[in-house]
């Protein structure tokens, strides 16, 4: 099949194509699935970020 | 190889609407939102696409598409199950399983280096700096395969000496990482990340193209399986489309050995536990973001990977196809019906009689696999008449087995020069933001996680801003030199294996750990990641005969061997990865249950959503 004799190598092939459409249908699925919020503690963490960021 | 090796007035125009572009983006990005933490800052969203390309580019480099394809050249297409590895585990458990996890526990306990996620977790200097000096360290033979992948491409793309090229590119690194370029501008990485996909979508299409399509195209390396080099032969290659021979206890199954242990788990497992891919989760929004930067995460791993390796492989029939032709006698016909023969090569002298091309390795006539295409009479240097034929053989005789060239040398000769130069942009783009991030971590690894923390009678010193910069120098410093005096049998991808290896073996169990489980103490984590790395250190210096016998310390071990274990055979061939990570592993766990657990209120710190 598809001129890939050896049984492991098309399962490679075909598995990444595969595992490329699970991704896309996880992100489909998940689209909104998950709570999106940020909260203080998130916010003080990037401006801690963004201060050693602007120094450096 | 290639004969068209220059740089012309196309290409300059290409490479400055690039920078143009490039440099428009980064104004653009300084005038505002820039950073990953300043979308956090502003409580705005950065879009998937933008969130996943710049993850991808930080992810990819030339060490994946030159280094990798270049092995997947040499060795086939067993290489996809790397790609395979790299979205099965690079993307879907990092994204899925670790990126919430690694994000929640780094604000709650505000760290924002890996090395502080650990010692915060674990409250332990120690593995601070414990981990802060295993990157300082180890960073810099990572930058340098990045490094010498670019400095291969462009000396071959632009027919300019190596040193030449890995001057500049040392220095075009220089200017970038040291005045500031280090902060992650995700504009200009998502337009770089773009210009990567398109220049992959590109060579993807024209090589199967150029094959007859995708089937015929497979078809054609299947049939050339006989042509395999014979040294690759004798340690298992089976063909290109073939997984090397499986088995124990013989030279026979060695590159099964080393594909599947070195290149393919080594990489795939060892991309969870890289310090700056990391990092990059905590600067995340939530858990919805890193959901909907999965889709384009996979499709963008699966064509930054995917394609070098299958190109690489299939380079080899483009070749055969359209290769320079070489001349010789028949030495042994492999396969009558597909006209392919072992040849010894020989040249025409001045005179016209025919001479064979000696071997400067052993010194012993030149032979390659060629597809036969024309015979014809001809006379000796001895005046004795002969059959001459000529035809055409696979990549890897082409470049002389040296796998680091068989990406440029296949883009120098069989694309348009045009697409070389756009597709070194893209090269750079891609060393640049890998780059970018490794010397930013080395810079923080040596200044928050080692200055800081080893500050005078055990209080933390202010943050230096020098000792960074400083850092930053050493580590370049480092990384050129290596680069400029180690060029061996696939060396970038081998560095880039050693260095994620070393990570998965060090880091992994105590990073799932601290992240999973309350009951992971801070003595079972330290005792983990030191049995990780001195496994790993002991393997490479005296069992793994590639590395082991460059380093040499073996030799004078063992009176000339190139490993330990060089009387059983496979085991010189075997990973440090597959006894370091299981031993670093057991430690964990069996340490963990014989020490006391942390205290509670720490536990309630770090997790306190199942309080």
């Amino acid at each position: 099949m598809l001129g890939l004799d050896d049984p492991f190598v098309l399962t490679a092939y075909l598995g990444i194509i595969a595992l490329a459409v699970l991704s896309i249908l996880y992100g489909l699925i998940r689209r909104n699935a998950a709570r999106d919020e940020v909260t203080d503690e998130d916010r003080q963490w990037a401006l801690e970020e963004k201060k050693v960021d602007d120094e450096f | 190889m290639p004969d068209h090796a220059s740089v012309g007035w196309i290409d300059i125009v290409v490479i400055l609407a690039y920078l143009s572009i490039t440099a428009y983006l980064g104004w653009l990005g300084y005038r505002g939102t820039r950073s990953a933490a300043d979308f956090l800052v502003g409580g705005r969203s950065a879009h998937p696409v933008i969130m996943a390309v710049s993850y991808g580019a930080t992810f990819i480099s030339t060490a994946a598409i030159v280094g990798f394809g270049g092995v997947a050249g040499l060795f086939g297409m067993s290489l996809l199950w790397l790609t395979f590895l790299n979205i099965g585990v690079g993307i879907l458990i990092a994204f899925i399983v670790l990126g919430e996890p690694t994000r929640r526990l780094g604000h709650h306990l505000g760290a924002h280096t890996f090395p502080e996620l650990l010692g915060q977790r674990y409250q332990s200097r120690g593995i601070q700096i414990f981990a802060g000096v295993l990157i300082f360290l180890f960073m810099p033979l990572y930058a340098a395969a990045v490094m010498t992948g670019g400095s291969v491409f462009a000396a071959t793309q632009f027919g300019i000496d190596f040193e030449v090229a890995l001057l500049i590119f040392a220095l075009i690194t220089a200017a970038y990482v040291i005045p500031g370029g280090i902060k992650a501008v995700m504009y200009t990485d998502t337009f770089q990340g773009f210009v990567m996909v398109l220049a992959m979508i590109f060579l993807l299409v024209f090589t199967y193209s150029s094959l007859g399509g995708v089937t015929e195209a497979h078809q054609y390396l299947t049939d050339m399986e006989a042509m395999v080099p014979a040294p690759l032969a004798q340690i298992g290659h089976q063909g290109w489309t073939e997984m090397p021979a499986f088995g124990w206890g013989a030279p026979t199954y060695d590159l099964w050995w080393i594909v599947v242990t070195a290149i393919i788990l080594g990489v795939g497992i060892g991309v969870l536990a890289q310090p700056q891919l990391a990092v990059r989760f905590m600067t995340v929004r939530s858990r919805r973001e890193l959901d909907r930067a999965v889709p384009i995460g996979a499709i963008f791993i699966m064509l930054m990977t995917g394609t070098p390796f299958l190109v690489g492989s299939l380079s080899n029939a483009w070749f055969a196809q359209n290769g320079p032709i070489l001349n010789g006698k028949v030495v042994q016909e492999l396969d009558a019906e597909k006209n392919q023969a072992l040849v010894e090569l020989m040249q025409q002298t001045d005179s016209g009689a025919w001479t064979a091309i000696i071997n400067p390795k052993t010194q012993a006539p030149a032979t390659a696999a060629l597809i036969v295409s024309e015979r014809q009479e001809a006379e000796e240097a001895g005046g004795a008449r002969f059959e001459l034929v000529g035809g055409r053989s696979s990549v890897v005789t082409y470049v002389k087995g040296d796998a680091d060239t068989i990406i440029p040398t296949f883009i120098s000769t069989a694309l348009p020069h045009w697409f070389g130069a756009i597709f070194f942009l893209a090269l750079l783009a891609a060393a640049m933001s890998t780059m970018s991030s490794q010397f930013h971590t080395i810079g923080t690894a040596a200044g928050r996680d080692l200055y800081e923390r080893i500050g005078t009678k055990g209080q933390p010193r202010e943050p230096s801003l020098l000792v960074m910069r400083l850092a930053i120098v050493v580590g370049l410093l480092i990384a050129v030199t290596i680069s400029y005096t180690v060029r061996q049998e696939y060396i970038v991808a081998r560095f880039t294996a050693i260095f994620f290896g070393l990570c998965a073996a060090a880091f992994l169990p105590a990073y799932i750990g601290g992240l999973f489980s309350r009951r992971v103490t801070k003595a079972g984590a330290l005792a983990s990641m030191t049995v990780g790395l001195v496994v790993s250190l002991f393997w490479l210096l005296l069992v793994k005969a590639k590395e082991a016998s460059a380093i040499g310390l073996v030799q004078l071990v063992t009176g000339g061997k190139t490993s330990l274990l060089a009387d059983y055979p496979n085991w010189p061939s075997v990973d440090p990865i597959v006894v370091a990570l299981p031993a670093a592993l057991l430690t964990l766990i069996l340490v963990s249950a014989f020490t006391r657990p942390p205290a509670a209120e720490h536990l309630d710190r770090c997790f306190p959503e199942t309080r």
